[in-house]
């Protein structure tokens, strides 16, 4: 397997050739990837270390290349919810949703309150999973495993109300053109009710275990900290930003979905490093919890989608016995509905950043291009920089931090 | 110890029982202690991967089938359970980590992805790892649930109940990974 | 006090006169065509000049457009968003289509470097002075560019799917 060790022409191998320290130990390289336990996701990083401490690394990714943006020139907008549900899959609704809004606003269509609500409500539970997924993982990278097995509960939960609501656990492929696919169920309802009781207690109980834990808290303050200038030079958004000290938000710059509604705080760390990643995504948690609570106590009675026959398919019975559904039917799937020629960019709040939507139309019920702005990939070239220095024990902390979802990171 | 008759235990392989000693197979024996003890080296690389963790988590405990430790460390696990898309950049690695691991080993492939490229029919995904290694059993889904990955287990542990002693060393066997390529 | 977009198209105007061109209001994003050779200036302009201050790099990719003239056949499109005064805008940049260059934004913004590289990987749009222009996502071998138009979805060797069944024929695939 010749083609995967290091060539010898390779910078490193050069590096090791000119340096050997006075004690006659030298220079070595590590391969972190792809396949390690701590790396969630497959990516590689080739380190090049002194003893423990690692000088520099390289960082290769697209092992898990889907071709998502070729994809989806070649198919019709309704089926390309199941490629945004698989970028960022802890969090699925959020990208479902986020797709939706940007045809949405590439149709013109109006979408009514109530739908904009329950948006919400599934959002903020989708990026609840996600941050669970960050900082119980982050606990087990450091060694503490009892956090994970018992939010992870949790997350069984939210799956429970997915289910309820779309029918699937993880890639949920939710929502349709003008809103949801059918109401939301009352036991959707008592289920958001009685995890919105039972989750606080636990999640105060995993906050416990770790933030002022003082092995955790020596293996996370300080390591991997990134400026707030830097990051906003690698175009680091979300929580990784937030931690960095810049309150930047999607859903305050420029509210979507009725988020201007809704009260609730932005929390922001000061040094950016991975004590505060852990303690930015737990208030976070936090916040979104008030949210819910908002939305659902202010949900208005209404539609559970809007009124535009010419993207929102029929109900089935009308189908089979209704001439004018039956039209509509089958010019929705077969692609022969009005799609005006239009380029639009509409970003979200996804659990790691700014996921952007650029899609451009042609007319023809497929997208001309469509590019995902993922943060993941983004923010993920700070790694070997941010890592520079550092102990490897430390640079597996700090990867856990950034909360970098392999298949957000390639597409 | 608890009193309780409520757990099950693996019954014994057929033999002949007398006082203090049990004749039997060697190859039931031998069956029955490694399907009960599969230690699985999950090779997570998307969706699936995350099923899996709710797998291993409490509420579907895959300890209880005997896959107690996961293994990271090829040479030191059992099953190749490979969960998520397998893109073609990935695929050398995922067969030298196969020819990594040692003797007696199975491979379960888990979702769609895995047993046949799934929803992504694309330029860059291998269409079903049984390209580059040989497969045992294959859980479809996208993503299965966690009871269709315990039921994939639960498949190969009959697998490898009633698999011969002797099979790694034979003919067919060498024929099989020799028609992989695989040393 | 909010930044109108006669501003932006005003001070870019007077600072680059012909090169920048075509402005309208997309939806909520204004949108601008700028010449491929003076890209570094007009950004470097947009992230320091005391009013328009476009801090923040949003996105970058390409498209491609086999339809159009020749000298347009590659796009670069840049998204930027400023944080003060919460505006985006949209740079477009047209390329040649049988030599697409461009110069590379990393000494402006960090986050171009790996945006920059999947760019190349998918279109073979170079851009000049990148550090490390090679492939990100696909594998290094590759010798085509994936994402043009003329390239297909599908992997033609493969052997388990049969194109009939697609409805795909030697005609229409």
């Amino acid at each position: 397997m010749s083609d995967l060790l290091l060539s010898p022409e390779h910078r490193y191998a050069k590096e090791i050739e000119k340096r050997r320290n006075e004690d006659g130990s030298e220079l070595s390289i590590l391969n972190l990837g792809p396949t390690h336990p701590a790396t969630h996701g497959i990516f590689q990083n080739i380190l090049l270390m002194d003893g423990e401490r690692i000088l520099d690394g390289e960082g290769t990714v697209g092992y898990i290349h889907r071709a998502f943006e070729k994809i989806a020139e070649n198919r019709p907008f309704y089926q390309i919810t199941v490629l945004t549900d698989r970028m960022n899959y802890c969090s699925a609704p959020i990208n479902n949703m986020g797709w939706w809004m940007t045809l949405e606003k590439a149709l013109g269509i109006e979408v009514p309150k109530r739908v904009q609500y329950l948006r919400v409500i599934i959002m903020e539970l989708a990026r609840i999973a996600d941050h669970i997924i960050c900082s119980s993982v982050m606990g087990v990278d450091t060694g503490a495993l009892t956090g994970f097995l018992y939010v992870f509960q949790f997350r069984e939960k939210i799956y429970e109300i997915y289910e309820e609501i779309c029918g699937a656990r993880l890639t949920t492929n939710m929502g349709r053109i003008g809103g949801f696919e059918r109401e939301w169920s009352p036991e959707a309802f008592k289920k958001i009710d009685a995890f919105l009781e039972e989750f606080p207690p636990i999640w105060t109980e995993f906050e416990n275990l770790l933030t002022r834990n003082r092995i955790f808290m020596d293996r996370t303050i300080g390591v991997g900290a990134i400026s707030a200038e830097k990051a906003v030079s690698y175009g680091f958004t979300g929580p990784n930003l937030r931690a960095a000290g810049v309150d930047y938000d999607v859903r305050v710059m420029q509210p979507y979905s009725s988020y201007e509604d809704f009260e609730f705080n932005i929390p922001v760390g000061k040094h950016g490093d991975t004590y505060d990643r852990f303690c930015v995504r737990n208030a976070e948690v936090w916040e979104s919890l008030s949210i819910i609570r908002q939305a659902l106590a202010k949900l208005p009675e209404g539609p559970f989608h809007a009124d535009v026959p010419d993207y929102y398919l029929p109900p089935k019975d009308e189908v089979y016995h209704n001439m004018e559904a039956l039209i509509y039917h089958f010019k929705i799937v077969m692609g022969e509905v009005p799609v005006p020629l239009t380029e639009v960019y509409h970003p979200v709040e996804g659990g790691n950043g700014e996921v952007g939507f650029y899609l451009i139309t042609d007319g023809s019920r497929t997208p001309y291009r469509l590019h995902f702005r993922r943060p993941c990939f983004i923010y993920y070239q700070a790694y070997n920089d941010m890592v520079r220095g550092q102990m490897l024990s430390d640079a597996i902390a700090t990867l856990s931090s950034l909360n970098v979802i392999a298949g957000e990171l390639d597409a | 110890m608890s009193d309780t008759s409520k757990y099950n235990t693996v019954d014994a392989p057929e033999g002949y029982a007398g006082e203090g000693f049990f004749a039997t197979k060697l190859d039931s024996v031998v069956g029955l202690a490694r399907a009960n003890s599969l230690w699985p080296l999950p090779f997570a690389t998307s969706c699936c991967g995350i099923e899996f963790m709710a797998t291993m988590a409490a509420h579907y405990d895959v300890a209880r089938f005997g896959s107690e430790r996961m293994s990271f460390s090829p040479r030191q696990a059992d099953m190749l359970l490979v969960m998520g898309t397998i893109a073609k950049k990935m695929a050398p690695i995922l067969r030298q980590v196969y020819e990594q691991m040692s003797e007696p080993k199975w491979v379960i492939a888990v979702g769609a992805c895995a047993s046949s490229g799934g929803v992504f029919d694309t330029y860059s995904v291998l269409q079903g790892i049984d390209k580059v290694i040989p497969v045992d059993v294959y859980v479809p889904g996208c993503p299965p649930r966690p009871e269709q990955i315990l039921d994939g287990i639960m498949r190969l542990q009959e697998i490898v109940k009633s698999e011969s002693v002797r099979r790694r060393g034979s003919d067919e066997y060498k024929d099989l990974l020799g028609s992989y390529n695989i040393k | 006090m909010a930044l109108e977009t006669s501003v932006i198209q005003n001070k870019l105007i007077e600072n680059f006169g012909l090169k920048v061109s075509d402005f309208f209001q997309q939806h909520d994003i204004f949108t601008f065509e700028v010449a491929s050779d003076s890209i570094v200036e007009v950004m470097k302009f947009l992230r320091d000049d005391a009013t328009l201050r476009f801090n923040f790099l949003t996105d970058l990719c390409g498209i491609h457009y086999p339809d159009y003239e020749k000298e347009r056949q590659f796009a670069v499109v840049y998204h930027m968003h400023n944080w003060m005064d919460n505006v985006r805008i949209r740079i477009k940049c047209y390329l040649d289509g049988d030599k697409p260059e461009i110069d590379t934004v990393s000494g402006l913004f960090l986050s171009s470097n790996w945006q920059e590289r999947e760019t190349y990987d998918f279109y073979g749009i170079i851009f000049k002075g990148h550090p490390q222009l090679k492939r990100i996502l696909n594998m290094d071998e590759m010798t085509s560019f994936p994402l043009r138009k003329e390239f297909p979805l599908e992997d033609s060797g493969r052997t388990d799917k049969d194109d009939r069944f697609f409805g795909r024929t030697s005609q229409n695939c």
